[in-house]
């Protein structure tokens, strides 16, 4: 078992401990979960799910919020 | 904030089931900071705002958010797809949008290259169609052809959004005429979204016989944006009330306001 996994979180390469799941990430990235949303190989995690889907090498997340926009 | 009950007389729109009393929606983009945002959206007197869906800044995750100046409990959030070129763009994003805040009143755009960001219909219809099956409610941003308006419509869009001319381009209506022709065919609220610069444009759509107006730019690239969000709100007011007056007939010669008779001699 390697000691770290590599990910692509909004298109930057990032190693996570095996076994890391979405909630473990958002913390470790400092995020507040209520106001982002997580998008996992294109598809959305539910929220309800992050501290159950682990990580997996080679995943690509992409980690959104809520900007100004018109 | 996800609209209020309204009460017999007030004169009130409703989209999807939501009833709001103010016909102007802003965007939340192009603002110097979050303080102005709040400020100029607050004087607006709107109470649905658009807001964009993008990727959280990696190295500053506790920068403020939107969310902490204009509060998704104040105002009815209404994510967009601005920045999407084709349809499974802005499915994927409004999919992201819907869990980020739980809300399936979306603003839907598929837009075409620029220099125009002309939306391209093709990649409308078809996301349009994908996320009606998914679940969410469509507000649509549109040519202002009354076909393809027609079709969105048909196929369960809430609210039909033409363009009154390129987005951030403050050329204001430049097509009344068909702006005119969806309305007259619509069930659906028709929202002229895109291309106000200033008041009397904004005045302009609701004589037409619009049921709101969206804007962002108007506000946002205003030398004053308070002020000229206090502007629209009562831009949008008078034209509505306009239109619900009846404005007089056009007469191509003089009509005395003063009686003929009784005139000194």
């Amino acid at each position: 078992m390697p000691d770290r996994i590599a990910i692509t979180v909004n298109g930057q390469a990032r190693e996570v401990a095996p076994g890391a799941t979405v909630a473990a990430l958002l913390s470790a990235i400092g995020l507040d979960v209520r106001k982002v949303a997580v998008e996992r190989n294109e598809e959305i995690v539910p929220r309800s799910t992050y501290a159950e889907v682990a990580l997996a090498p080679g995943d690509r997340l992409e980690i959104v919020h809520f900007i100004g926009g018109g | 904030m996800d609209g209020t009950p309204a009460t017999a007389g007030d004169d009130t729109w409703e989209v999807a089931g939501r009833r709001f009393r103010s016909r102007l929606i802003v965007g939340t983009g192009r603002y110097k900071s979050l303080e102005e945002t709040a400020a100029a959206i607050a004087a607006s007197g709107a109470e649905i705002v658009t807001v964009a869906v993008r990727r959280v800044n990696l190295s500053d995750p506790k920068a403020p958010m939107l969310q902490d100046y204009v509060s998704p409990k104040d105002y009815t959030y209404l994510p967009n797809t601005a920045g999407c070129h084709t349809a499974s763009e802005a499915v994927r994003t409004l999919r992201l949008a819907r869990e980020a805040g739980g809300w399936n009143l979306v603003k839907l755009e598929v837009l075409g290259p620029p220099p125009y960001l002309y939306p391209d219909m093709e990649g409308t219809l078809e996301a349009a169609k994908a996320l009606i099956a998914d679940g969410f409610e469509v507000m649509v941003y549109c040519a202002d052809d009354p076909v393809a308006a027609k079709k969105l419509e048909d196929m369960g869009c809430v609210a039909i959004m033409p363009l009154g001319a390129p987005i951030g381009s403050g050329l204001g209506l430049t097509n009344p005429f068909m702006i005119n022709a969806i309305k007259k065919q619509c069930r659906v609220p028709v929202l002229v979204d895109a291309g106000i610069g200033t008041a009397s444009d904004a005045a302009r759509a609701m004589e037409l016989g619009c049921d709101a107006v969206l804007l962002n730019s108007a506000i946002a690239h205003a030398k004053d944006p308070v002020r000229m969000a206090i502007a629209m709100k009562a831009a949008v007011e008078a034209g509505r009330n306009a239109f619900l007056a009846g404005r007089m007939p056009w007469n191509y010669q003089a009509d005395a306001s003063s009686p003929m008779t009784g005139l000194i001699r």
